[in-house]
């Protein structure tokens, strides 16, 4: 028999897809077809796979080679079907034993001398594979960590070709011992102690923490906005295993696993620079949909500094995951959808100049500038921000006190007590933050003292607040009752969140 | 000079061996052979041959003496394969006898350094 297959996936955002890989080898000229819609980087696997075999001492087949990836109507992309085409190949001309054709799935990129690579979205290819009833896939060694975190499957990482026939033919191999989830904590660099005074921003990051709360933060340059928004992962709490794998997934997707540990359980931040396209902040692109910004923040803080000066659009395209925490990505090969549940944080100077503040002294803005610049911001967008809380500039006792501010680990604590306070709450219900409370219940189940509502009440008649407005405060309200331990949030809550809110007029 | 008028007609020589090679391999079941390195301008068939079953054979013959620069049947291009194809039907063209049945082969001749050969025949490549 001159037919063998074996098993790859293909993936389009984060679902995968079982690929059988079939390869005929019939008697004719030399040749290679490969069939099934494939990308550059794949169509270019043959001269990979050819050179891996010839260079690990196996038979390359001087006949009429098709190669078929079905089904055949999925476009396919990337070199991670170097092995599998590798494997079908050889188990066509009867060079290893079939026995693991079916029940194995295979991932990899084929260097030249037939090590393998690592290839991007190993983590959701093998959630795909489990999911089709595959127990066990060799992954290239460079992924083993990002496997590791399928312990349903089991994970056979492979250094090169050769190794992994030797498996095939004789069963053996060296065992890799299990690499234990190592939880890294975030407190290795940045800390809270280090940001000096700004008692009023402080509380701002830790109710964002503690409830999910977006949050501007205006001040000028060197006030610290930014030090405080990059020491807010440092105070959420780990993130859970399902959580992990979903961070992971997005992650190892877009590549970006470079630089975040593949079992790091803290939150991730993500901080895109101000000049960032549309397509960089939710995501997109040609044949293959990478995930953006708002995704790789998924679990995490998404960061924009300088938020006014971002192009026109790009902030506002935040507006869709902001409400439904997914961004679904619609391109000419089909349509994605990314999870991006975030934690947005804008920075903002209040002016061009940056010294609208206090007494604003130093300003050298036109009154029609400093009103222009943070219109920027729009109004759909900031209704949908919890608190904007300004930033003063320090004095001159902050800067110089000796006693530093609390640490993260305090802080931290103190976020995860609350949030378990909410969790019990939230039992029943669907969701688990705060920020997360739908309208309907925050009217019956989830109301505020009576004077707290009716505080709130006024407000709205008064036209002070939207009634969108009127919900998200009340959401605060419920973080703030959970850090200070009221059961239900109390009229003094209330009016931290309402002034968290609607404070600063901008 | 000397070395590659040399090396040249060796080359030849290893080709006129590949093709009598596959003649008389032909000859040994039952074949006829019709024509031998029939040239026109275009190019040249090695052996037209006519099988036992009828069918016209057009067989290209490619030796080597060595498999160091790749499979013999490798330096057949899609380019050389199409222009097999013409030369066949204007072999058939020419002895009028255009609609019959025929076929392309290729055939691989490996020399090795003992001095024996091994015949890798493909029929109706194309």
């Amino acid at each position: 028999m001159t037919l063998g297959m074996s098993l790859g996936v293909a993936l389009v955002g984060l679902e995968g897809r079982l690929v059988n890989v079939d390869v005929d080898i019939a008697d004719g000229l030399p040749g290679y077809t490969l069939l099934g819609l494939p990308d550059t980087a794949l169509t270019e696997s043959r001269d990979r796979v050819r050179s891996a075999l010839v260079n690990s001492q196996e038979n390359w087949p001087n006949r009429k080679v098709t190669v078929s990836l079905s089904p055949a109507w999925l476009p396919k992309s990337g070199p991670g079907f170097d092995l599998p085409i590798a494997i079908a190949l050889l188990s066509a001309q009867q060079s290893i034993p079939m026995e693991h054709s079916e029940s194995v799935l295979y991932l990899g990129e084929l260097a030249l001398d037939g090590q393998i690579r690592a290839v991007r979205g190993v983590l959701p290819s093998l959630i795909a594979g489990y999911k089709a009833g595959i127990k066990s896939a060799v992954v290239p060694y460079a992924n083993r960590l990002e496997a590791q975190l399928m312990v349903e499957m089991t994970i056979i990482p492979m250094r090169n070709l050769s190794e992994l026939l030797r498996w095939l033919r004789t069963n053996e191999r060296e065992e890799e011992q299990e690499l234990p989830l190592v939880h890294d904590e975030p407190q290795g660099g940045d800390d809270f102690s280090d940001v000096a005074g700004q008692e009023r921003a402080r509380f701002a990051a830790e109710i964002a923490a503690v409830g999910g709360h977006h949050l501007l933060l205006i001040g000028p340059p060197g006030a610290g906005k930014t030090m405080i928004a990059q020491r807010l992962p440092s105070v959420l709490p780990p993130l859970s295993r399902d959580e992990v794998l979903e961070v992971t997934a997005i992650h190892s997707i877009a590549g970006g696993l470079t630089t975040r540990s593949p079992l790091a359980s803290c939150a991730p931040f993500v901080a895109p620079h101000h000049t960032a396209t549309r397509v960089a902040m939710v995501g997109g692109g040609g044949h293959y949909i990478r995930p953006g910004a708002c995704s790789l923040a998924h679990r995490g803080v998404l960061f924009v500094d300088e938020a006014p000066e971002c192009g026109v659009g790009v902030l506002d395209s935040l507006r869709q995951p902001l409400e439904s925490g997914s961004i679904t990505i619609a391109r000419s090969i089909g349509s994605v959808t990314y999870p991006a549940n975030f934690l947005l944080v804008l920075a903002a100077n209040p002016c061009p100049c940056g010294n609208f503040s206090g007494r604003g002294r130093n300003c050298i803005c036109t009154s029609i500038q400093v009103r222009r610049y943070l219109g920027k911001l729009s109004g759909p967008l900031m209704d949908r921000i919890d608190m904007r809380v300004e930033v003063e500039p320090l004095n001159r006792v902050e800067l110089t006190q000796s006693n530093l501010g609390e640490s993260s680990a305090t802080i931290r604590s103190r976020v995860i007590a609350a949030r378990a306070i909410a969790a019990e709450r939230f039992k029943k219900y669907p969701w688990k933050l705060n920020a997360e409370i739908s309208s309907r219940s925050l009217r019956i189940e989830f109301r505020l003292e009576k004077e707290a509502m009716n505080f709130l009440h006024n407000e709205l008649d008064h036209e002070h607040i939207s009634a969108r407005g009127l919900h998200k405060v009340m959401r605060t309200s419920w973080s703030i009752a959970d850090l200070a331990l009221h059961p239900r949030p109390t009229l003094a809550d209330t009016v931290k969140a309402y002034e968290m809110r609607e404070g600063l007029n901008v | 000079m000397e070395h590659i008028r040399n090396k040249s007609s060796n080359n030849k020589s290893t080709g006129v061996f590949g093709e009598e090679a596959v003649a008389q391999f032909l000859l040994a079941r039952g074949a006829s052979i019709l024509d031998r390195n029939w040239r026109v301008k275009e190019g040249e068939i090695d052996i037209v041959a006519r099988l036992t079953d009828g069918v016209i054979a057009f067989v290209e013959v490619k030796t080597r003496s060595s498999s160091a620069f790749g499979h013999p049947l490798d330096a057949i291009t899609r380019e050389k394969a199409s222009r097999l194809q013409r030369l066949a039907l204007g072999w058939l063209a020419t002895h009028r006898c255009l609609g019959a049945d025929y076929r392309i082969d290729c055939v691989a001749v490996l020399i090795a350094a003992s001095g024996t050969h091994t015949i890798e025949y493909r029929a109706n490549v194309l």
